[in-house]
């Protein structure tokens, strides 16, 4: 048992390592950096430039060293909590990332919550249902879900607001509450603005994990022990839950490993169209202007999230399938 | 006088499939009494299995039973006539009474312990469910004390430790404990067992038929039991009842089925398990080719000492290595002319062993000494045999399932063309000639060359295996459980092709089984295999009729003869 | 496992067809599969003969025509009695002077004829044919004919869409090839070769698999320099679609290998005398084809999907080169599409390109699978 969770801490050591690793070579495909950049804004601004603050820069960011020392100096600040600066933003980046954390959190953990709570419901239904009308209904669900991008949906979904209510749709808060304390009326006017990035965002994650519950559950329903069970005189509700749904559990627990990437993914498109103040939006801006701090940043984060989802799936598995407590599987 | 118990009577189940319907149960009769173990044999397709599942509704979909009564009898106290008669067959399958059934009155084990218990519930859960689902107001703490209970009953080591445990932590055996146990909780009067020992050693079978038999004549229980086991029916049934493709062709008590059988069909079923029981009449006694002018036979094949050693778990880092000892030290013979036996139980290292004489596996250490056409031995340890090496031809392989033997994207004249092929034999015309010639050889059509494996049933694609092997003319076959996998009726068919094959090309085999019955037939002498070591080796008759050490004994004494006297008819 | 007797009284096929036929039959069973397949073969073939099926250069902008609605193609004539001649109704364009605004009314007066194979601008197809007409146009190539609306260039989308078609999906080919490659030679090795090889790819396989994609994606293209070629631009793109989708194909190949691997029949042919290439050619790699040309197919559409998210977000393609996510780029402003709803076309296209898409590999992978 302790070395199931020892290897499982390596594993995610080296896997965040490799991801910062990965993070920081995008942040150095292009051409120039971080002081050309600025040095050539400011020309173009008409400004002059001040080569000891050019010299500075270089010094301060170390962009003269070779590839692998400026790597472990940014690692270095990263492990302390210091992305770097933003060019863009003239802030620290962990204060731009810190500020857009929480509603991340809020936008996804909700999302995923959802995802999860509709589609095992239908998935399991759709299995033991099959062929029914119901089961047919949830394969077109299925299908056109996965078909439209996500980007697409949150547009049509703006189109539909907007043109039949007047109302356009995105943010996290209206104006009235924007800085204003927590209150009942505050929580509200969230949630009606969260259900279009929730909806939209976990669309087309919820299509598929309806069609692997119920591939999951069907392969499921054919083995023995299902029918050794129904011997038993169980009526079919009580077995249904407490036999095949179980087994078919374990597959859909480890599907948050892979599906969060996914619904970070996903999630990054639609609050950009939706204007989120999450941290998809500030990714793209800061790779608009080639801001490659911000970048990475942003990108070490969303990876450090992908990772808790691993957690988070490798415990749930450990408490739920026996063979993985017994180091059998 | 016992009480009738069930009374099946023309019962028909249907599965309808796309191109029609399956007629799985074409209208049959059986009846089952207090106090009887019922066995219903057949061959696969006679539909036995579809009987068991019909009376407590629980067919695979989309399979139904579509006419027919099932009558369940259910008494009060000695009374001899039923308070209660219920027709089983006119319940729905997923109706409140079907349900009230199989929690009291009719339980039912099956074959797979592995996969008919739920992985991810401890054996003591899934007892106290059928416990509590008989008795609705039980404390847990109560049916836990009986789930223990039950345990102690099966005469398992441990029971507390037992009910705690998960299957997948549990041997075979214990597995199936676990089961009757399991079905036992529920206190039924009627016990369904649907092939509950195919899946077993043949020790531990013994074992649990013992049990099962102790269990019923104690608690008075009326057993259908499914098998496709003659020996096995021999060994415990009260009454008979024969299938064979839907209906039953003939019941009777134990007695008048083995000693005077009407009908064909039981008449054949026991001719073709009995004959195995004798040695073949196409065998001709190895020593009866010319001996030698020095009056010793050269071996074929010498085996010493031989060994193979499998690392497990490769980690990343090199950490945790486990190795598993398959085969161990092991020695024989094989005499030209002659056929070995290596019979084992599963984890024997027979299979193992097998490979590594043929060469897909490396031996570890020992030697294997293997005398050529031309006089020479080789030694085939430490030897890679590949591409055109002779010694391919010579040694070659019968598999045992004729399903995963045959690639099924070639036709099976470029199946048994190709070590002709690769070995440079024969090209273009000449191969096909050979084909053809080796289709006939093995009883098969040679037009059948231009087919592909789907076309062609279990046994025929054996055949095709078989040409396979001697296409090279050979000289040593290894058949890894060359018949395991056919039907009983098929079996003898196939070792006397084998045998035939023997005489016609002077061909050795070294034949690998678990089935102890195929080796008196097809065999000269046998090697018993145990935990990759060998125990004992000797001639068939010194093994099978007297056996010196302790573990060929049990395994001997373990094997089910299809006679219901202790000692078979006196040979023909 | 209840045993039901098989039905094997003289097979249909008496064995001698090949997989691949019985493959083909079983797909043409599949309702869906075979709709869908025809549907792809049409949107293929539109993009492959694009310069001439289109209307209109994709390119070519109308300043009086920003916006312009959809034209309803009216194919009967009734004013001289019933005359098949399609046409359609002319515009009249008023202009508010105050707001700058175009408005658009059908002007039910005036007729455009629309004729098949009008005369046009000479062109070369597919870069090589030098032609000088079109499949379908107005007979006046001066008078407006927006089958789709026009965009706010007033260029017409129906064109647009037509060439947008040829970049959109091949590049869902390209990069399907690309990964395919990648996937199967991976895979392969890593199934194949098992032991220490297999363990550190699978390691990678995973840890590629848990990189949020998207992110990613726009990370790369944000890499590449604005400068570029629309061909260089192409392949970056089609190799950084690639780079991120292989590990799907490679973890299926793996799969299929490692269960092929302990068949009977390949150790047999080892025993036949077979070398280590011939059996991974002639035994192994067949056994696993149409599966993996089945997954391959599966997933063209997130290739697509993918592109025409990266463009639309700007990081992908860009003007001039037409793709359907280029062309969403247009509608991002919620007011623009409310008043001109037809510039979300290519939405469309992309969905029922992709809804082709895996109705017609479910369709493959179904029967390529139970077979063997």
């Amino acid at each position: 048992m302790i070395g199931y969770v020892v290897r499982r801490l390596l594993s995610m050591v080296l896997t965040f390592w490799a991801m910062t690793f990965v993070a920081f070579l995008i942040m150095e495909l292009p051409p120039g950096d971080f002081a050309t950049t600025r040095v050539s804004e400011v020309s173009a601004a008409g400004a002059k430039i001040d080569p000891a603050m050019v010299s500075r820069l270089r010094e301060m960011y170390h962009l003269d060293a070779p590839l692998l020392e400026r790597y472990l100096v940014w690692f270095g600040g990263v492990l302390r909590g210091d992305f770097g600066y933003s060019l863009a933003f003239n802030t620290p980046v962990n204060q731009l990332v810190a500020s857009q954390l929480p509603n991340t959190l809020l936008v996804e953990g909700l999302t995923l919550l959802f995802m999860y709570a509709v589609a095992i419901p239908i998935g399991i239904y759709s299995a033991v249902r099959k062929y029914s009308i119901g089961d047919y209904l949830a394969s077109v669900i299925g299908f056109v879900g996965v078909a439209v991008p996500s980007f697409l949906l949150a547009l049509l979904l703006m189109w539909v607001a907007y043109s039949n209510f007047g109302t356009v749709l995105g943010g996290l808060q209206s104006q009235e509450f924007a800085g204003a304390a927590l209150s009942l009326a505050k929580v509200g006017d969230i949630a009606a603005h969260l259900w279009a990035p929730v909806l939209v965002g976990g669309a087309a994650g919820m299509a598929s994990l309806i069609r692997v519950t119920r591939a999951n559950l069907l392969d499921e329903l054919d083995k023995p022990y299902v029918t050794t069970a129904r011997a038993k005189g169980l009526t079919e509700f009580r077995l249904l839950l407490k036999y095949p749904v179980r087994m078919a559990m374990s597959p859909l627990v480890s599907s948050i490993g892979w599906l969060l990437p996914s619904l970070i993914s996903s999630s990054t498109v639609v609050a950009i169209v939706l204007n989120m103040p999450t941290l998809g939006p500030l990714l793209l801006n800061g790779l608009l202007v080639q801001d490659m701090y911000l970048a990475g940043g942003v990108l070490v984060v969303m990876a450090v999230l992908t990772l808790m989802g691993t957690l988070i799936s490798d415990v749930l598995l450990f408490w739920l399938d026996p063979r993985v407590r017994m180091g059998v599987l | 006088m016992s009480r009738t118990l069930l009374a099946i009577r023309g019962l028909e189940t249907h599965f309808p499939v796309a191109q029609g319907v399956v007629k799985a149960l074409d209208g049959i009769d059986l009846e089952l009494r207090e106090s009887e173990m019922l066995c219903v044999v057949g061959e696969s397709g006679s539909g036995k299995s579809a009987a068991a599942r019909s009376i407590l509704q629980i067919l695979d979909r989309p399979g139904r039973v579509v006419g027919g009564q099932i009558l369940l009898y259910r008494y009060e106290g000695d009374s001899e006539v039923p308070s209660e008669t219920i027709d089983l067959a006119r319940l729905d399958r997923s109706s409140r009474e079907i349900q009230a059934v199989r929690r009291r009155d009719i339980s039912m084990i099956f074959q797979e312990p592995m996969s008919s218990l739920s992985l991810a519930h401890t054996c003591g859960d899934q007892i106290v469910e059928a416990v509590r689902l008989r008795h609705a107001d039980m404390s847990k703490r109560d049916a836990w004390a009986r789930a223990v209970d039950l345990l102690k009953q099966m005469q398992l080591p441990d029971p507390a430790l037992t009910a705690g445990q998960y299957p997948f932590q549990l041997s075979g055996g214990m597995r199936q404990r676990v089961m009757i146990a399991m079905a036992l909780a529920s206190e039924p009067r009627i016990l369904i067992a649907d092939e509950p020992t195919t899946a077993l050693d043949v020790t531990t079978q013994a074992e649990i038929l013992a049990l099962l038999g102790r269990l019923q004549r104690s608690l008075g229980l009326g057993v259908i039991f499914i098998t496709h086991d003659m020996g096995v029916v021999a060994n415990i049934a009260d009454r008979v009842a024969v299938m064979r493709r839907g209906k039953v062709v003939e019941t009777g008590d134990l007695a008048s089925i083995f000693d005077s059988p009407q009908h064909d069909y039981t008449r054949m079923l026991l001719a073709s398990v009995q004959r195995l029981e004798q040695p073949s009449d196409l065998k001709v006694p190895a020593t009866a080719a010319v001996p030698p002018p020095s009056g010793v036979v050269e071996p074929l094949l010498q085996v010493r000492e031989l060994s193979k050693t499998f690392l497990t778990r490769t980690s990343l880092f090199g950490g945790s290595r486990q190795t598993l000892k398959a085969v161990d030290g092991v020695s024989f013979d094989v005499l030209p002319g002659e056929n070995v036996g290596i019979v084992g139980e599963s984890g024997s290292g027979k299979s193992t062993m097998a490979r590594c004489l043929v060469g897909l596996y490396p031996a570890s250490s020992g030697s294997m000494l293997y005398r050529k056409s031309d006089g020479k031995s080789v030694e085939l340890v430490g030897s890679t045999r590949k591409g055109d090496d002779p010694l391919l031809r010579e040694i070659r392989m019968i598999f045992q399932d004729p399903f995963s033997a045959l690639n099924p994207r070639m036709t099976v004249g470029q199946i048994v063309g190709e070590p002709l092929l690769l070995g440079r034999v024969a090209r273009g015309r000449e191969l096909k000639e050979r084909v053809a010639e080796l289709l006939q050889l093995v009883g098969l059509e040679p037009k059948m060359m231009e087919r592909y494996p789907h076309a062609f049933s279990g046994g025929q694609r054996q055949r095709i295996v078989i040409a396979r092997a001697i296409s090279l003319n050979p000289r040593l076959i290894v058949a890894d459980e060359a018949t395991s996998a056919l039907d009983v009726s098929l079996r003898a068919q196939m070792l006397d092709l084998m045998l035939q094959l023997q005489q016609r090309l002077q061909l050795s085999y070294v034949f690998i089984t678990h089935d102890i019955s195929n080796i008196r037939y097809f065999c000269d002498r046998v090697v018993v295999m145990h935990q990759g070591k060998v125990v004992e080796s000797g001639t068939v008759a010194q093994i099978l009729d007297a056996p010196s050490m302790p573990y060929t004994q049990r395994l001997i004494a373990s094997v089910p003869r299809p006679y219901t006297s202790k000692a078979p008819p006196l040979s023909h | 496992m209840t045993d039901i007797k098989t039905i094997d009284t003289a097979p249909s096929t008496a064995g001698f067809e090949t997989p691949l036929r019985l493959m083909m039959r079983k797909l043409a069973r599949h309702r869906l599969a075979q709709i869908s397949g025809i549907v792809l073969l049409l949107l293929y073939s539109i993009a492959l003969f694009a310069d001439f099926l289109a209307p209109q250069d994709p390119n070519a902008y109308v300043g009086r025509f920003t916006y312009a609605p959809p034209q309803q193609l009216h194919l009967f004539d009734f004013s001289d009695g019933f005359k098949l001649a399609p046409f359609v109704y002319d515009y009249k364009v008023t202009v508010d002077p105050e707001a700058l605004k175009r408005s658009f009314e059908i002007n039910t007066e005036k007729k455009i004829p629309i004729q098949l194979f009008v005369p046009s601008e000479p062109y070369l197809l597919f870069g090589l044919i030098p032609l000088q007409h079109r499949f379908v146009g107005a007979a006046d190539r001066k008078a407006p004919f927006y089958l789709l609306g026009a965009d706010r260039l007033g260029r017409d989308m129906l064109s647009r869409l037509i060439h947008g078609a040829r970049i959109s999906l091949s590049i869902g080919l390209s990069g399907v090839l690309l990964s395919l490659v990648i996937g199967v030679v991976v895979g392969g090795l890593s199934g194949y070769l098992g032991g220490r090889t297999d363990m550190v790819i699978q390691r990678i396989i995973e840890f590629i698999w848990s990189l949020p994609q998207i992110p990613l994606w726009l990370g790369l293209a944000a890499a590449m320099p604005r400068d570029w070629t629309s061909l260089q631009a192409y392949l970056v793109i089609t190799i950084i679609l690639a780079l991120l989708g292989w590990t799907e194909l490679a973890r299926v190949v793996r799969g299929k290998v490692l269960a092929l691997k302990s068949e009977d029949f390949v150790a047999a042919a080892r025993l036949d005398g077979a070398g280590e290439m011939r059996i991974i050619l002639r035994h192994i790699v067949p056994s696993f084809m149409s599966h993996i040309i089945a997954v391959a197919t599966l997933a063209i559409p997130s290739m697509i999907l993918a592109e025409t998210t990266l463009s639309y977000l700007g990081l992908g393609l860009q003007a001039p080169i037409v793709s359907w996510g280029v062309l969403l780029r247009e509608s991002q402003n919620i007011r623009t599409i409310a008043s001109a709803p037809w510039l979300l076309a290519p939405g469309f296209a992309v969905i029922l390109t992709v809804l082709a898409l895996n109705f017609f590999g479910d369709g493959l992978r179904d029967a390529a699978d139970p077979y063997s």
